[in-house]
């Protein structure tokens, strides 16, 4: 299993302009901590919702390769998004689940994933045929390859360990953070 | 005298105060809408498998800096509620369209308990609701609905009432 930071910091390495949303709990705190940017919008609420946050602004801005980087927890309550997203097909979206098979917000309790539930099936069956999960470092580096290509949705979960590293905590306003998005993308 | 239908007036309003982006559920009382937006070249049309997907969806859109729109039912407001938390965090400028159930000559039971509290619902989620009873209304009021989320960054519901819909035959 790999570690959070470490995968998201390989994958966003290159993000260049990218947008990056975030699912509450530990993805906002991993993207706080190895990827700020101007560019992030993070959800410390509406749970299930990131993936149609990323969905709104992939479609509303076709030119900027948008990516959500969510929970499995989070990424379960929102699976419908999966089927939205699909009959879409925005080019520039990426959704990079990080899998620790918990719930770590709440106390490491277990979700469907640790039951048996395989969510990147889910994404495949639903049409988003660009989907793969990580497990290895080996795998890791060949998806960093391919991340920011821009072409079709794609959609990557990652095994993660269990590891609760240090919480890097960015603002919580959620006004202040669409102010200055839309600042960083040139709107007022 | 403008002598088209209503849902064409709102239509007309929709692409005038450019709104890009119509996410919805269908319903009867919407069809006309959805049927214009699908074939529009110009407007993103997407089919949600859940009402609260729109809300997030809407919320980025406007990150990005497009106008959306919600075209849901009575029973879909009550499907967003936790997710209206957005939409008042972030203070976001958000259209819902609501065609009412469970009032004027209801058929089914079922539609009574949600349609009884929509309004409500909306309000207690931080929205502003305006109500359309008579075809005449209903463009000024949509109209005045977009206006008042995009100059005000919040949260303002149309409720297209059972009346003005009219009923729904359940006997062939």
């Amino acid at each position: 299993m790999l570690e959070r930071r470490h995968v998201v910091s390989e994958l966003l390495k290159d993000r260049a302009d990218a947008v990056v949303v975030t699912g509450l709990g530990a993805p906002t705190y991993d993207v706080a901590a190895v990827s700020p940017s101007a560019r992030n919008y993070y959800l410390w609420g509406a749970m299930g919702g990131a993936v149609m946050m990323g969905l709104g602004v992939a479609l509303a801005r076709p030119e900027i390769h948008v990516i959500v980087v969510t929970g499995d927890g989070e990424a379960l309550m929102g699976m419908g998004a999966l089927a939205t997203v699909a009959t879409k097909k925005p080019a520039n979206l990426t959704i990079l689940v990080l899998d620790n098979e918990h719930y770590g917000e709440t106390g490491m309790q277990q979700s469907h994933i640790a039951l048996g539930v395989d969510l990147c099936g889910v994404a495949t069956a639903c049409g988003i045929s660009n989907a793969s999960t990580v497990r290895t470092e080996d795998e890791l580096r060949d998806a960093c390859k391919a991340f920011h290509d821009i072409g079709e949705p794609k959609y990557v979960q990652v095994k993660v360990g269990p590891e609760a590293p240090p919480r890097v905590m960015p603002t919580r306003d959620a006004v202040e953070n669409k102010i200055s998005l839309r600042a960083a993308l040139g709107l007022s | 005298m403008n002598n088209s239908s209503w849902q064409q007036q709102v239509y007309d309003c929709i692409k005038s105060s450019e709104i890009r982006m119509i996410g919805y559920l269908p319903d009867a009382g919407h069809s006309q809408l959805i049927d214009s937006a699908k074939i529009d070249g110009d407007i993103c049309d997407v089919l949600l498998t859940t009402e609260e997907e729109g809300i997030p969806m809407c919320a980025g859109a406007w990150l990005g800096g497009m106008r959306s729109m919600l075209l849901m039912q009575s029973s879909g407001v009550g499907n967003c509620i936790n997710m209206l938390s957005l939409q008042q965090a972030g203070r976001f400028p958000m259209v819902i369209l609501v065609t009412m159930r469970g009032e004027y000559a209801e058929f089914n039971p079922w539609q009574v308990p949600m349609g009884s509290k929509t309004q409500q619902a909306l309000e207690l989620c931080g929205f502003k609701v305006e109500r359309v009873e008579a075809a005449a209304q209903a463009a000024e009021t949509v109209q005045a609905a977009i206006d008042f989320a995009y100059n005000s960054n919040i949260g303002v519901a149309v409720l297209l009432s059972q009346k003005l819909i009219g009923r729904k035959s359940w006997v062939e």
